[in-house]
């Protein structure tokens, strides 16, 4: 795979990552290439290097998160970090503490890195207002979830070697979809066109605004793209009943055996996971020879490793 | 099936094949082989010497109470009734015990209307779970089932994010919308039109804004979302005057109207008789001239009847909790010529589209032409025939309809259905 | 600027070092060069294609990047940027002599990092390290096993070494 040659005079100098859509082209290829660079790190038998040590990593997690979480967890480790974990149920915010309270206690600890997931989408623009740490966002409301998105074009640049004039296709909940912004923007910052796909019930206001195409019909999307990233149909965060029936969404939206055979044989398959089997796809799609949902997982971790070494570097860059 | 059937010497009236003149039909292998002056020795001829040929009539709006309320009215009685009537297709409304929600409702009826092998039977399904107006029902199953288009009839869907969703989710489907356009919380618990006579006579009234309002509230959302939207049973000027603007404004908006919005007025509740109870109530004499003045004007599309059978026990009640509906499946035409041919307000090619061509269109199917090659549903009616309407005879399970006794014109010979004639005067 | 070796004298002082490894080197241990990025990588690439033809066995070549393991990475240092690379290593380097390559030896803070890179990828026999240029400058109490070139350059000054593979030829200087 043809390696981004690194031009000397490109800076890294964002302490924190809050979200794709104000980053460049340049910048997102600039972590993509770092993150390569920590693979490695994931499959020899020492999973460890040292740039992170004596750091302090927090994940402030306000929302459930398991597999965000966890992988955030590992990479800070990979790094040598010390990990903070905080999650919503076992803090102090159910004692009615405030974000910015919570975030100055920790800060009055000593912290480095600030890794936060929140119902509100701008609380992580909030806190790095707020904080002298470097703060990333694990995903706020349905605003951006950037590490997911880098992730995601990562595994496409892996395989593809580009993602120039690719056809890319994000299907479900993309109104309560911070995945599907997330995506949207490092995908069309990289060349690619993309499409949402889903019930009008669930696209976004004014999407026609959005740099993408919409349809309505899976099967008329199908036979056309290259990517196929399912999204979950988050049943805890759906207002009203935007479907009437399960069974009615995954006959139109759902990524079926009988469907895939209308798709390219080369056909990337992906999900940010969990997967809710037989509803956004069957099982035999989500273990099938075209998914890539595994790798995505894995390449996470070096994502995540890089944006973290990254923020690192523009933190003690500018102190 | 393959005998002729020719049609010799009426007036055909096909408004929309653009044919009104005197000239035969033929009919062969159930469809409409020629129109025109055909010399053919067939097996089976009809003299329609001065009597009027026109595609078969179409009732987009009747309740047939299959499955649920048997007693009132099945599917083959009301499909009886509506032959009986000259009417060879017909719309159901969902709001049936279940509720027409899902694809095998759909099938449920066609079946049953296929085993009675009277006229043809369309359905429409609810627009929500149980007509609750809360969850969507299942709109994909069902238009792949053939259903025509959804409407939560009986109720209006009260909640607009409801509609709104229900609209934007519709846009995916080739259906229509179809709203009862009744505002609960300004209707309350009114029984007739609020006015004068609901003042005299006690009675909560249910006022023409409830009707409005809503109608006004979902030509907005049409703005937004473009989906076919049909008006059912208007009945207020208002109204009228919300449906004027919506065409002017090139939204898809269609509307009906039912005889009895034509010919009857609140003032016809003064003694109580709950064969005048019927929802959207009887209105003002203005509205009733407004009516006829907007058919005139070509903005009303359709006439409906909104058939609606109820068992004698349950209207040998109080005014105040009867329930709502009048059974005039049986005596339609009869009621739109007093009410509409005989003042003067359409000649019979205008009455005819309004009761062929344009329910068609706003259900989607290809019926209500004699155009050549299509199924041969065809409605032969004699103007000048003189009866009294007799509930006793109707093919219809129930009785309630306050047109007994009435002196009117306008007879249905013989309706021909696919070719076969399912019903002889 | 002032050329301190032109690309006949590297080439001589790589067959130079090549000579140094394989006499050092008993005859049935094996050996693998290690290259540190990023002209390390090219001098390593050569160093192995010709100890691999002057021994007729194949010796390995890898590519190591110890930007990970600089011990610099929290303190700022004004305009360059530390770049993550791969570190291309396609051979296990358990029980083998690691020669390691860089093109300067000057703090002795790359080799560090290097050495510290290569124990968290294995147990090698041995590492050895080689260098084209061997510059006065310590910070660190490394040596070269095998130095190409000894020079005792200013500390101001910079040694630059240029390469036909990526600079376009072959030239040492001090600017």
């Amino acid at each position: 795979m043809a390696l981004i040659r690194k031009s000397k005079q490109f800076k890294w100098h964002r302490k924190h990552l809050l979200g794709l859509r104000e980053l460049s082209a340049e910048e997102i290829t600039y972590i993509l290439d770092t993150a390569k660079g920590f693979e490695q790190i994931s499959t020899r038998s020492v999973k460890k290097a040292p740039p992170l040590r004596g750091k302090v990593v927090v994940n402030l997690f306000f929302e459930d998160s398991t597999r965000t979480r966890i992988s955030f967890s590992l990479a800070a480790s990979r790094l040598s970090a010390d990990i903070i974990e905080f999650t919503k149920t076992l803090s102090s915010v159910s004692k009615g503490e405030t974000l910015l309270d919570t975030a100055k206690n920790l800060e009055a600890m000593g912290i480095d890195i600030v890794v936060v997931r929140h119902s509100a989408g701008g609380a992580p623009r909030f806190l790095s207002k707020n904080m002298n740490a470097c703060v990333i966002n694990a995903g706020d409301g349905f605003c951006e979830h950037p590490t997911q998105g880098l992730l995601d074009v990562y595994t496409i640049w892996k395989i593809r070697g580009t993602l120039e004039g690719l056809k890319i296709a994000i299907v479900g909940d993309i109104a309560h979809s911070r995945v599907a912004r997330s995506d949207m923007w490092a995908m069309t910052k990289l060349g690619a066109e993309v499409t949402f796909v889903g019930p009008p019930t669930l696209m976004p206001a004014e999407v026609a605004r959005l740099p993408v195409k919409v349809s309505y019909s899976l099967d008329e999307v199908i036979e056309k793209v290259d990517v196929i990233n399912m999204l979950r149909i988050q049943f805890e965060r759906l207002g009203g009943n935007p479907f009437p029936s399960i069974r009615e969404y995954s006959h139109y939206f759902g990524l079926t055996v009988e469907r895939m055979k209308k798709a390219k044989s080369d056909i990337m398959v992906m999900h940010p996971g969990p997967i809710n089997r037989g509803l956004e796809m069957e099982s035999e799609v989500a273990d099938g020879r075209n998914s890539v949902i595994l790798e995505q997982v894995t390449n996470g971790l070096a994502v995540r490793m890089a944006v973290l070494f990254l923020v690192n570097q523009a933190a003690a860059q500018s102190k | 099936m393959s005998s002729e059937l020719l049609i010799k010497n009426g007036r055909v009236i096909d408004p929309a094949g653009g044919i009104d003149k005197k000239c035969d039909v033929l009919i062969a292998d159930g469809k409409i082989a020629e129109v025109g002056s055909i010399n053919k020795t067939v097996q089976t001829v009809i003299d329609a010497e001065g009597k009027l040929v026109t595609p078969g009539l179409i009732d987009i709006h009747v309740h047939f109470r299959e499955p649920g309320d048997e007693e009132e009215e099945t599917i083959a009685s009301g499909s009886m009734a509506a032959v009986a009537a000259g009417f060879t297709s017909v719309v159901c409304m969902p709001n049936t015990n279940p509720v027409i929600e899902n694809e095998t409702d759909i099938e449920y009826i066609h079946r049953k209307a296929r085993q009675t092998r009277k006229t043809h039977v369309y359905t429409m399904g609810a627009i929500t779970k149980g007509l609750q107006g809360v969850e969507l029902a299942e709109m994909g199953f069902m238009a792949e089932a053939g259903a025509v288009g959804f409407t939560d009839d009986g109720r209006g869907v009260q909640d607009p994010a409801v509609m709104l969703r229900a609209l934007k989710y519709a846009a995916m489907f080739d259906v229509f919308i179809a709203q009862h356009c009744q505002d609960d919380a300004i209707a309350g618990k009114g029984v007739m039109n609020s006015g004068y006579y609901s003042t005299i006579l006690g009675l909560p009234g249910l006022d023409p804004l409830a009707e409005e309002a809503m109608l006004w509230r979902d030509i907005q959302l049409i703005k937004k979302t473009n989906v076919r939207y049909h008006a059912q049973h208007i009945s207020t000027t208002g109204s009228v005057e919300l449906i004027r603007q919506a065409k002017k404004d090139s939204l898809p908006v269609t509307c009906e109207v039912t005889p009895h919005h034509l010919l009857l007025t609140d003032e016809c509740c003064a003694e109580y008789d709950t064969n005048y109870k019927v929802n959207p109530p009887l209105r003002s004499a203005k509205d009733v001239e407004a009516l006829k003045q907007a058919i005139a004007d070509g903005l009303i599309d359709a006439l409906a009847t909104d058939h609606a059978p109820h068992l004698q026990s349950e209207r040998e009640i109080e005014f105040l909790t009867a329930p709502f509906g009048i059974a005039s499946l049986e005596c339609a035409l009869a009621l739109y010529i007093k009410a509409l041919i005989e003042p003067g307000v359409l000649d019979w090619p205008g009455l005819i589209r309004m009761m062929t061509e344009k329910p068609a269109k706003i259900i989607g199917v290809d019926k209500g032409t004699l155009g050549k090659g299509k199924q041969a549903d065809v409605t032969i009616i004699d103007p000048n025939a003189e009866y009294k309407i007799d509930v006793n005879t109707f093919h219809s399970k129930s009785r309630n309809c306050p047109y007994h006794g009435w002196t009117v014109k306008g007879k249905v010979e013989k309706t021909i259905v696919g070719g076969e004639i399912r019903f002889e005067a | 600027m002032k050329i301190i070796l032109d690309s006949k004298q590297i080439e001589q002082v790589l067959r130079d070092l090549t000579n140094s490894i394989i006499s050092d080197t008993p005859p049935d241990l094996d050996i693998a060069v290690i290259g540190i990025r990023s002209r390390g990588e090219v001098l390593a690439q050569r160093l192995s294609s010709r100890l691999s033809q002057e021994l007729g066995k194949d010796v390995p070549c890898g590519t190591l990047d110890i930007t990970l393991y600089r011990d610099d990475l929290n303190s700022p240092r004004g305009n360059s940027q530390p770049h993550v690379r791969t570190t291309e290593i396609g051979f296990n380097i358990d029980d083998k002599i690691i020669i390691l390559v860089d093109d300067v030896l000057y703090t002795g803070r790359s080799t560090r990092a290097a050495m510290a890179a290569l124990v968290d990828l294995g147990r090698s026999r041995a590492i050895k390290l080689a260098v084209l240029v061997d510059r006065v400058g310590r910070e660190m109490p490394i040596h070269a096993d095998y130095a190409g070139y000894k020079t005792d350059a200013a500390p101001g000054e910079l040694v630059q070494v240029n390469l036909v593979e990526s600079d376009g030829k072959d030239e040492v200087v001090i600017e």
